[in-house]
C-alpha cells in the first residue's frame, strides 16, 4: 500500500485517537481519563479537518475541549475518588456489563455493515472551490430548511438551563448581600460630615 | 525556490517532496513570527517594569546594559532575566505528577503561540488565510486554560489548586462574553476571515472602524481579554496577597518563565485581535498623504502598543477585584449587554436599504 502525505496524517491522527480513547476507559486516575478524552476530542477534530469540515472541527474544540471538558475536569479534580471502593464488585457485575457491551457492538455492526452505509452508496464529495465556506452553508441550512428543528433544540436547552437553576436556587431568609448599584451610588455627603471648628491650642 | 523544490522532489519523490517542501516552508514562516514575538514578550516585561516604575515615581531597571554602553542602561535586563531563569533548577515537588507537571507550561504556551497563525499583519502578510479564522482564534484561546488547570492539579499543593479553581471558573465565564462580542464583529463584517474583517472597516477614516458602532462591544472584549489573560485587576488566579502565587507557586526556573511567556504573548494576542477587529488593523486613521505613507504593519504595531500600554496602565491603577465581583461582572453585566447589542445590531441590519444608505449607517453597512 502506497502512503501519501495526507494518508500519513490520517493514520497518525487515527492512531493517537484510538490509543487515547482506549486510555480513557483504562486509565485508573479519573483526571488522566478526562485529559485523555480531551486528547481524543482534539485528534478527532484533526480528522474532521482532513475531511474539509472546518466548522465542525473547530466547534468541537471550542465547545467540548474549551468549555465542557474544563467544567468536567473542574468537578473531577474536586472529587475524592476512592479507587478500591470503585473496584469492589467488579467481577460480580462483569457478566452483565459484558452482555451489554456485546449487544451494543452487535447493534453498531448491524448499522455499519448495512448496505446503506457501504462505500458504493456514498459518492466521493465533490472538490469545493477555495472560497467555499461550510460555515456559511451550515448557517444557511440551519436557518432555512431545519429552522423548526433548530428552534426546538434551542428551546429545549433553554428549559434545561432554567430547570437546573430553579432546582438549585434557594432563597434563605435573612440573607446578607451587597448591592453594587447601591454601593456605587454612595456620595461623600452620605458618609462624611465635615465639622468646621476653631483650632485648639496646646494646654 | 525552484531549485529547492527540485531538490526536495529528487530526495523524497514527487508527492512527498511537494508536501514536505510546504511543511518546511511553513515551519520557517512560523519561526519568522514566533521569534520576533518572543523578543517582543521579553521587551514587554521591561516596558511593564519601566512604565509602572514611572507611574510610581521610581526609575525601574536601569543597570544591565550591552557591552558597557551607558545610554543602553536597562535594555539588557530581559536578556539577563532570561539567562538567570535558564540557569536555575526546576524543582519538582514530592508527590507531584511528574509528567503533567512538566507538560503544563508547554500546554499553556502552545495555544498562545498557535493562535498567531491566522493574525494578518498587513493585506498580504498572513501565515494561514483561512476562512474560519475567528473561530480558530476562539478555539485556540479557549485551550489555554488547560495548562493552568493541569499545573494547579499536578503540583499537589493546596494554594496552586485554589488558584486553578479560580482561573477555571473565571476563564469559562469571560469566554462567553468575549465570544458574543466577537459575534457582533462577525455580523458587521459578514465574514470569519480576519483579513476580510479588516477590509470591511476600510472607507477613508477611523469613522469606519467597528470601534464606533460597536463601542460597548470593544470595551467588553478588551476587559474580557484582560480577565482571560489573568492580568490585574482580574489576577485572582495569582493573588499574591491571598494564595501566594496561585497555580505556579510550585514552579521554578524556566518552567515558571514559560508561564510568564505565555501570559505576555496572550496579552499581545488580545491587543492585536482588538486592534484588528475594532481599530481597523493595518488601516491608517485617515486616508490622507502623511498617514498613508506609513506602512500598514507600523499602524498595526502602534495600535497594539497602545492597547498593551492600557494593560500596564490598568495594572498600575486598579486594585484587585474581589472574586464574587468578577463573577458578577462577567455573568450579570457583560453577557446581558452583549446579548442586547446582538439583537439591536440584528434589527438594524434588517432595516430596508434606504435607511442603511443614510449617514451615519452607510459608513458601516455596505
Amino acid at each position: 500500500m502506497y502512503i501519501n502525505f495526507q494518508n500519513a496524517i490520517f493514520y497518525f491522527f487515527a492512531t493517537v485517537l484510538v490509543c487515547s480513547a482506549v486510555g480513557v476507559i483504562t486509565a485508573r486516575n479519573p483526571v488522566h481519563a478526562a485529559l485523555l478524552l480531551v486528547l481524543a476530542f482534539f485528534t478527532s477534530s484533526g480528522l474532521w479537518l482532513l475531511l474539509n469540515a472546518e466548522f465542525l472541527a473547530i466547534t468541537l474544540v471550542l465547545v467540548y475541549v474549551g468549555a465542557v471538558m474544563v467544567l468536567f475536569l473542574f468537578v473531577v479534580m474536586m472529587l475524592d475518588v476512592n479507587l478500591d471502593r470503585l473496584r469492589e464488585g467488579f467481577w460480580k457485575w462483569f457478566p452483565f456489563g459484558a452482555l451489554l457491551a456485546l449487544i451494543m457492538a452487535a447493534e453498531i455492526s448491524m448499522v455499519i455493515m448495512n448496505e446503506q452505509f457501504s462505500l458504493n452508496k456514498m459518492p466521493t464529495p465533490p472538490l469545493r472551490p477555495v472560497d467555499y465556506s461550510n460555515t456559511k452553508e451550515l448557517g444557511r441550512l440551519i436557518y432555512t430548511e431545519y429552522f423548526y428543528a433548530f428552534e426546538l433544540a434551542a428551546v429545549i436547552l433553554l428549559v434545561a438551563i432554567i430547570a437546573a437553576i430553579a432546582l438549585t436556587l434557594r432563597h434563605r431568609v435573612g440573607r446578607k448581600f451587597l448591592d453594587p448599584a447601591q454601593q456605587i451610588a454612595v456620595k461623600k455627603k452620605d458618609r462624611i460630615r465635615v465639622v468646621s471648628m476653631t483650632s485648639e491650642t496646646k494646654e | 525556490m525552484e531549485y529547492v523544490q527540485q531538490l526536495f522532489e529528487q530526495f523524497f519523490g514527487i508527492e512527498w517532496g511537494g508536501a514536505l517542501l510546504i511543511l518546511t516552508r511553513n515551519l520557517a514562516l512560523i519561526l519568522l513570527i514566533v521569534l520576533p514575538l518572543l523578543l517582543g514578550v521579553a521587551y514587554l516585561t521591561l516596558a511593564e517594569r519601566k512604565i509602572i516604575a514611572y507611574m510610581q515615581i521610581r526609575v525601574g531597571p536601569n543597570r544591565v546594559t550591552f557591552f558597557g554602553i551607558p545610554w543602553l542602561a536597562g535594555w539588557g535586563q530581559p536578556i539577563a532575566d532570561a539567562v538567570k531563569a535558564i540557569m536555575k533548577e526546576i524543582i519538582i515537588p514530592s508527590g507531584a505528577n511528574k509528567f503533567l507537571f512538566v507538560l503544563a507550561p508547554v500546554l499553556t504556551i502552545a495555544p498562545a503561540l498557535a493562535a498567531w497563525a491566522v493574525v494578518p499583519f498587513s493585506p498580504e502578510i498572513v501565515l494561514a488565510d483561512i476562512n474560519a479564522g475567528l473561530l480558530y482564534i476562539l478555539a485556540m484561546t479557549s485551550m489555554g486554560v488547560y495548562g493552568i488547570i493541569i499545573a494547579g492539579w499536578a503540583s499537589n499543593s493546596k494554594y496552586a489548586f485554589l488558584g486553578t479553581m479560580r482561573t477555571a471558573a473565571q476563564v469559562v465565564s469571560y469566554e462567553l462574553a468575549m465570544g458574543f462580542a466577537l459575534v457582533c464583529v462577525l455580523m458587521m463584517s459578514e465574514s470569519l476571515n480576519l483579513s476580510d474583517i479588516v477590509k470591511g472597516q476600510q472607507g477613508g477614516s477611523f469613522l469606519n472602524w467597528y470601534l464606533i458602532p460597536l463601542f460597548p462591544m470593544f470595551l467588553v472584549y478588551f476587559i474580557s481579554g484582560v480577565a482571560e489573560t489573568n492580568r490585574a485587576p482580574f489576577d485572582v488566579a495569582e493573588g499574591e496577597s491571598e494564595i501566594v502565587a496561585g497555580f505556579h507557586v510550585e514552579y521554578s526556573g524556566m518552567a515558571f518563565t514559560v508561564f510568564f511567556l505565555a501570559e505576555y504573548s496572550n496579552m499581545i494576542l488580545v491587543a492585536s485581535l482588538a486592534s484588528i477587529m475594532f481599530l481597523g488593523g493595518w488601516l491608517p486613521p485617515i486616508d490622507i498623504i502623511p498617514f498613508t505613507l506609513i506602512p500598514g504593519f507600523i499602524w498595526l504595531l502602534l495600535k497594539i502598543a497602545f492597547l498593551l500600554f492600557c494593560f500596564l496602565w490598568f495594572r498600575a491603577t486598579f486594585p484587585r477585584y474581589r472574586y464574587d465581583q468578577i463573577m458578577r461582572l462577567g455573568w450579570k453585566v457583560f453577557i446581558p449587554i452583549t446579548l442586547a447589542w446582538i439583537i439591536l445590531l440584528g434589527g438594524i441590519m434588517q432595516l430596508p436599504p434606504s435607511f442603511l444608505n443614510l449617514w451615519p449607517l452607510n459608513l458601516w453597512f455596505h
